[in-house]
């Protein structure tokens, strides 16, 4: 066995793919992040509370209507977007003008109310959540035992992630989008409903932030607090990637997530603290983030 | 603002006629998380805990008039100190109570002790409490991190899990609660081949569940607790670690737990409890009127829960029996010359360094097949005798006890 800085390379392997696995969370969420702020110009600090409740409808919708996990992929992203939806009609859609701190300080209150809210109804220890049948078990690959389940969240998050980027930058739907991000008037012009895009644009993003709440379900506590541990991380992964770049919210999410896996081999005391050192380098060499496009 | 407005006064109804010439009147204040992650341990079911206390109380004793205030004090030992500082200086409160964070109630004790008020420790965990920071108005009731330690610990190794392997939680309790366990693993022969240091609140522990595997140990500790123990074990049943053999030791898991867990997932662990409300009929009529209190059918109820029911209980025996409660050493002396029994925790003392001492209880998780209804999570391991389950008096280094 062959060791690498003193770690058996068998480990340093199995702790490379594991930090792929958490980055595909990091890219998930940071998707729908940037997807937020590149076309909105809002700082979404509601995602985490966003994210929770993917994860809790998952748990109502099995509880109260026996719907398993796959429908539960599908429905819970619909019914959150759609709260994210009434949420962008009736209160931020009036804060477009002005400057972005309103908009952060407007999710931010709603992100507390809606982790109060939760905490009061359900309590703060958590809820159960089985994994599926189809997804229970693992694969012996010599150096780990990769569990059926993380390559599965390996691959959806891989799909989704290419599928939002295939529409936002490829087809015509997005350029309507990005017309309309540079400049509204003119795209309304065209006869395009510019409110309503933008809308539908943010249920998209919050349905993500959901969709990754569903996947995180079986795997990590489904408590209140679950994404406010979640989104600082998530912020800064975007952060680094460039505010609204999705290419970058991707490509930085699965990057960090390595990143903080073998961080968590060799110093794990710093393994949440390593995001927000590489984020502080990253501002000052790049001020707009790794792939950002304005400086 | 913030922690004067969660502060409600609640006036239990007294059934005392008027005509009574002698009528002693108590102030308790219940101090706890009421709205963050500690809050299923105490939180509002410890307010609900200490009303049902003196409902029982006043029943017999109906010349005794109780107020019962509750706070919050967000895990912050600022916010706590200032609650406890008001309630003691103008709100005339006598008994503060519960507390589940070691650091607010290390202050809380220092408070109590300049002020010469009481305060029972039910919530939090440091077994510094009747340690090094003992002091004469300061009773530590339910648990400790020595007891947890001790009780799972020696355990363990004794059927077998002579190797060990910590997944500890990045800061006081979790260093504490790995250091006593090392210390009982390798009292009773047994070896610790290595161990993780995680931050508070990490979601994913895959990357140090591996790190455990690759050590080979028998057993995982988990010195952590709450969140960061429900995603270890997580992690751990989807990465096979309980298939591979190695097995979890959960050193400080509560019903609650348990409960987000689900059994398919938490079955076979080990864990010690002072309390558990499925335990005997006592403890399960109690757990329905606690439910009917708290207003929460599906809830069961913690040991801190129950440790705060008899700690009241207790404290409004020794200030009947002095008539007063405004002077707290002269409470607190009392409470430990008369042996304490309720219908929770039975018969039972509390010693000269603040320490209330009781059986202990070494329990395993039931897999689903075993569990017949909602809340019957334990299978009964071992009962581990009062005078064996806490730290021996000498060992604490106790002021109180030396001097």
């Amino acid at each position: 066995m062959v060791d690498i800085f003193g770690i058996p390379s068998t480990a340093l392997f199995g702790q490379l793919l594991i930090g792929l696995i958490n980055g595909s969370f990091y890219a998930l969420l940071s998707l729908g992040l940037a997807v937020i702020f590149g076309m909105l110009n809002i700082i979404n600090f509601t995602h985490g509370a966003q994210y929770m409740m993917g994860a809790f409808a998952a748990f109502l919708l099995l509880q109260y209507t026996g719907l398993g996990y796959w429908l539960a992929l599908i429905v819970a992203p619909i019914l959150v977007g759609i709260v994210g939806m009434i949420i962008e009609r009736t209160m931020l859609q009036w804060l477009y003008k002005l400057d972005h701190l309103y908009g952060l300080l407007l999710t931010f209150g709603l992100a507390l109310i809606i982790e109060g809210l939760a905490r009061n109804y359900y309590g703060s220890a958590g809820l159960p959540y089985q994994m599926p049948e189809a997804l229970v078990g693992g694969y012996d690959l010599g150096f780990m035992r990769l569990p059926i389940y993380r390559a599965w969240v390996i691959a959806a998050s891989l799909m989704v992630c290419l599928a939002t980027w295939f529409v936002i930058e490829r087809t015509k739907l997005g350029s309507y989008l990005r017309a309309a991000t540079e400049n509204p008037t003119l795209v309304s012009a065209f006869g395009i409903d510019v409110p309503r895009m933008i809308t539908l644009t943010y249920g998209f993003g919050v349905g993500l932030a959901a969709f990754a709440g569903v996947m995180a379900a079986p795997i990590y506590n489904v408590s209140p607090q679950m994404g406010s541990e979640l989104i600082i991380v998530v912020f800064a992964v975007v952060v680094i990637g460039g505010m609204g770049s999705i290419l970058g919210a991707v490509v930085t999410g699965f990057g960090l997530g390595v990143i903080e896996g073998l961080t968590k081999v060799f110093f794990p005391e710093a393994s949440n603290t390593v995001i927000f050192v590489i984020m502080a380098i990253v501002l000052l060499v790049r001020p707009a983030g790794l792939f950002g496009r304005r400086p | 603002m913030k922690s004067l407005l969660s502060c409600t006064a609640i006036s239990i109804v007294l059934a005392a006629s008027s005509a009574q010439a002698q009528q002693t009147t108590v102030k308790i204040g219940v101090m706890s998380d009421m709205s963050s992650l500690y809050s299923d341990i105490g939180g509002a079911g410890s307010t609900a805990a200490a009303k049902l206390a003196i409902a029982d109380f006043i029943k017999s004793n109906p010349n005794v008039k109780v107020d019962l205030l509750s706070a919050d004090h967000q895990n912050k030992a600022d916010v706590g100190t200032g609650i406890v500082n008001k309630w003691y200086d103008t709100e005339n409160v006598d008994l503060v109570i519960d507390v589940p964070n070691s650091g607010v109630a290390l202050a809380v004790s220092q408070i109590a002790s300049t002020k010469n008020k009481v305060f029972i420790v039910s919530g939090a965990a440091a077994s510094d409490l009747t340690g090094p920071k003992c002091n004469a108005n300061t009773i530590h009731w339910t648990y400790d991190t020595w007891m947890l330690a001790n009780g799972t610990g020696k355990a363990l190794v004794k059927t077998g899990g002579d190797t060990w392997f910590f997944l500890t939680a990045d800061y006081a309790f979790g260093h504490a609660l790995e250091r006593d366990t090392a210390a009982a693993v390798e009292s009773n022969k047994g070896k610790v081949l290595g161990k993780v240091r995680h931050p508070l609140n990490t979601s994913d522990f895959s990357s140090f569940l591996l790190q455990a595997q690759a050590s080979k140990a028998k057993i995982i500790g988990l010195a952590n607790a709450g969140g960061d123990t429900i995603n270890s074990i997580k992690a751990g049943a989807e990465f096979g670690i309980v298939k591979g053999g190695q097995k979890f030791a959960g050193l400080l898991v509560f019903a609650s737990d348990i409960n987000a867990l689900g059994l398919a997932t938490a079955q076979g662990l080990t864990l010690t409890e002072t309390w558990y409300w499925d335990m005997n009929d006592a403890n399960r009529a109690w757990t329905k009127r606690w439910q009917t209190e708290r207003a929460a059918a599906g809830k069961f109820p913690t040991m801190v829960q129950a440790g705060v029911y008899s700690g009241v209980t207790h404290y409004l025996k020794a200030v009947t029996a002095l008539k007063s409660a405004a002077d707290g050493k002269a409470v607190i002396a009392q409470m430990k010359k008369t042996p304490t029994d309720d219908p929770l925790f039975g018969k039972g003392s509390i010693r000269a360094d603040g320490r209330k001492v009781h059986d202990a209880y070494l329990m395993e998780v039931k897999s689903p097949a075993e569990s017949k209804h909602p809340g019957d999570f334990y299978k009964l391991r071992a009962t581990i005798p009062a005078a064996e389950a806490f730290r021996p008096l000498k060992d604490g280094g106790c002021p109180l006890v030396s001097g």
